[in-house]
């Protein structure tokens, strides 16, 4: 039987979940062969609006200047997520030549699946990533030394607080108290009792594996100066820091001032929520809805806005190897960073793309456009998830232990953390 | 006798002195002879039995397949290894908390969901059979939960039974702390709850059908005997009905085995804190979020075979003389 057809029956054999299995038949897979053919190819961008006007128009410039590689762009087929759907087509081997939007989180597990080609098969692939990135290309690497990804954007996570709220509770909405576990426990008790609002942040309590990164990762980020999940083989928060800050969300939950919950919409344009922890991609969204304002995340003591670090919500661009013209895909990956084609990212969706001198690159942006400073001059300190192959179980399982203990408070947070910190040795070590 | 095979020849060896009956050793074969005697019907069913071959046995056997092996999901050519690990992910399966818990939250929706299905369905039913004003618009009033995909009416829910909902807001001091959706021994029973009402009109239509075929004499010798309606309906309506209440019951064992999309949406993905998981929501974070099929497929499995001892229980319960 060929391996194809039984791959698609494999996705056929677990319900429903797998209707964006699809057929087709693309190329061979493996890496090498193709990596030196030309001609036209498919890629995927992410449906969020304006990043899909960027793509059009990135697409569009293309074409007009390579009338025989020409570039088919579509959004990424709906689906719960777009790992979910990407991982389904490398299995059915009919993945586009390109994604934009790859999550570093699925790089691993990809890669596993023998669905992505290294950028070391192109002759200038890893140089050109270090040119543009800088040091940071070493976060994306794999564990076999290779590189399957091309650092795109970030969006760095910080606090966006509802100035108009802030002022009805009497506080002082240019200079909110929110630098200390402290200070922000005690902001969100007087939001809580004067601002007149349901929640003072409702981060969702939701059990998806990619929760963390928008409560815990990026305080924890913060308060260990930018440590990950997981390092040298070994998790690493299972320490005062990473407890600190369960302690911190576990009062935010017991005193109500998160609640346990799930908000069917967006707390904060709503207004039923006076904070949300969100990236630069939600300015657009809360432009002509809330008047906002952004600071870093809470440390346990006090520390230089300039020093915080913070989770960077990255999208990476990779190759699959069902493409069959790879160098063209490698082109226009390369086209598609370009410094001209950043600087229409950043202006059209406001996301900061992964460049080593992004504010001096672009200065006169970030001058006419003073509300994404903060954010340009974060994403020079953001922290990355760790490149597992079981990434997504690895989360999955803190996910379950921070339900446990911190939102639902059955377990103390002592155990829930040691527990949890062993599965993940584990599942480090087999990566 | 009409089933036996009539046009065979006795058999030529039967013992001196057997009486004819004992002479036969044809056994009773029904696909065999319901082939000979309704050949078009055959015919009918063939190409439903190459879609049920091709779209449940064989991924179902595939899946079985998969779950004895290392297998997780790769590009075509990819070069992969898959060695045979026998009972390996069964016991990964059931060493894992989360899918023993799953399985007991299946047993907790089920001890809710079926007996209030039959019930509900059968009463309602009996009264939608009577002559009563307005028994179209009844009848399709229960139906429409049905029909409407669960995406649609889990908002509603939502609506009704968040912590700031109309429910909680009509109980006042008495709505539970925390909130249904949120309670960890409240979020099944409300998921049971949510699929019972769902699926009602379903099973009040089969209920409905098997009604009709009940004899009004029956009724009528009993009402001259004096009985009274209760008694009419525990004495003539339930005993009639029994195979429509096998039907109900092993149809929504199954469905309870099935719940996926409920605890999905109305709890955020089988929260809070794990407690309305069901196994099927556990095949999908395994087998697609983490990427681990072969941990799913004996997930998937084991729910199976669960599934077919209750059903099987049921309807030996259910079908005893």
């Amino acid at each position: 039987m060929k391996r194809s057809v039984r791959s698609a029956l494999a996705c056929l054999a677990l319900l429903p979940v797998v209707a964006a299995c699809g057929g087709g038949s693309g190329d061979s897979g493996g890496s090498g062969g193709a990596s030196a053919k030309t001609g036209p190819i498919t890629i995927w961008y992410s449906n969020n609006e304006q990043e899909v006007a960027w793509g059009k128009a990135a697409v569009d410039a293309w074409n007009t200047a390579h009338a025989d590689q020409k570039v088919t762009g579509q959004e990424i087929p709906a689906g719960k997520s777009s790992e979910e759907v990407i991982g389904a087509a490398i299995t059915a081997g009919n993945a586009p030549c390109l994604v934009l939007n790859t999550a570093p989180a699925a790089v691993a597990q990809f890669q596993k699946q023998g669905g992505l080609v290294p950028l070391d098969d192109f002759s200038d692939g890893v140089s050109y990533a270090t040119a543009r990135s800088g040091d940071l290309v070493d976060q994306y690497k794999s564990a076999d030394g290779k590189l399957y990804q091309l650092p795109w954007k970030s969006n760095p996570v910080l606090i966006f607080y509802n100035k108009t709220i802030f002022a009805k509770a009497g506080l002082d909405p240019e200079k909110p108290a929110l630098s200390t576990y402290d200070d922000f426990l005690a902001t969100s008790r007087t939001l809580k009792s004067k601002g007149g609002v349901q929640a003072a942040i409702w981060p969702a309590p939701s059990s998806e594996f990619f929760q963390p990164w928008f409560d815990f990762y990026p305080l924890y980020a913060a308060a260990t100066g930018g440590k990950q999940l997981v390092e040298d083989g070994k998790s690493t928060f299972n320490s005062p820091e990473g407890k600190g800050v369960a302690q911190f969300w576990k009062t935010m939950y017991d005193e109500g001032l998160s609640p346990r919950e799930k908000y069917n919409g967006d707390s904060f344009a709503e207004g039923k929520a006076a904070m949300a922890i969100a990236g630069p991609w939600a300015i657009a969204a809360y432009k002509d809805k809330v008047k906002w304002g952004a600071v870093t995340v809470p440390t346990p003591t006090t520390m230089p806005a300039d020093q915080v670090h913070t989770f960077s919500d990255a999208k990476n661009i990779a190759i699959y190897t069902a493409c069959k013209n790879r160098q063209t895909a490698w082109e226009f990956a390369k086209f598609a960073t370009s410094q001209e084609q950043d600087g229409k990212l950043l202006e059209m969706t406001g996301q900061m793309p992964l460049r080593k001198d992004l504010t001096t690159t672009y200065a006169d942006y970030f001058k006419a456009n003073p509300d994404y400073t903060s954010f340009a001059s974060q994403a020079a300190r953001t922290v990355e998830v760790p490149n597992l192959v079981d990434s997504t179980t690895a989360w999955q399982d803190f996910r379950d232990a921070w339900s446990q203990s911190v939102i639902f408070g059955k377990t103390p947070i002592d155990k829930a953390f040691s527990d949890v910190a062993a599965k993940i040795d584990d599942i480090a070590k087999q990566s | 006798m009409s089933q036996l095979l009539p046009t065979e020849p006795p058999a030529a060896e039967a013992p001196v002195g057997a009486s004819p009956a004992a002479g036969r050793t044809h056994r009773y074969v029904p696909w065999r002879s319901s082939a000979e005697n309704q050949p078009i019907g055959t015919l009918f069913a063939l190409p439903y039995l190459a879609f049920v071959a091709v779209v449940f046995a064989f991924p179902l056997g595939f899946a079985v397949w998969i779950s004895l092996h290392d297998y997780f999901f790769a590009a075509p050519g990819a070069s992969v290894d898959r060695p045979w690990v026998g009972l390996d992910n069964y016991k990964t399966a059931l060493q894992d908390p989360a899918v023993r818990s799953a399985f007991g939250h299946v047993l907790v929706f089920l001890v809710i969901n079926v007996p209030l299905t039959v019930v509900l369905s059968l009463v309602l039913a009996a009264s939608l059979n009577a002559a009563i004003p307005f028994r179209t618009a009844f009848r399709t009033s229960f139906y429409l939960p049905y029909v409407t995909a669960s995406i649609a009416i889990v908002g509603v829910w939502l609506f009704l039974f968040s912590e700031d909902g109309i429910v909680n807001k009509v109980l006042g001091p008495l709505a539970p702390d925390p909130s249904w959706l949120t309670n960890s021994h409240l979020a099944m029973p409300s998921i049971a709850l949510f699929v019972t009402w769902k699926q009602l009109g379903f099973f009040i239509l089969l209920y409905l059908a098997a009604l009709q075929n009940v004899p009004k004499d029956l009724y009528e010798a009993a009402a001259v005997d004096g009985a009274s309606k209760l008694r009419m309906f525990r004495s003539i309506t339930i005993p009639s009905v029994r195979p429509a209440t096998t039907l109900v019951v092993v149809l929504s064992t199954i469905t309870g085995g099935n719940l996926f999309t409920e605890p999905y949406l109305l709890t955020g993905g089988g929260g809070p804190n794990g407690s309305s998981t069901s196994p099927v929501l556990l095949m999908y974070q395994r087998g697609i979020e983490q990427s681990k099929p072969d941990v799913a497929a004996a997930i998937g499995v084991l729910l199976v075979l669960l599934v077919m001892l209750i059903a099987g229980v049921q309807r030996l319960v259910l079908e005893r003389k």
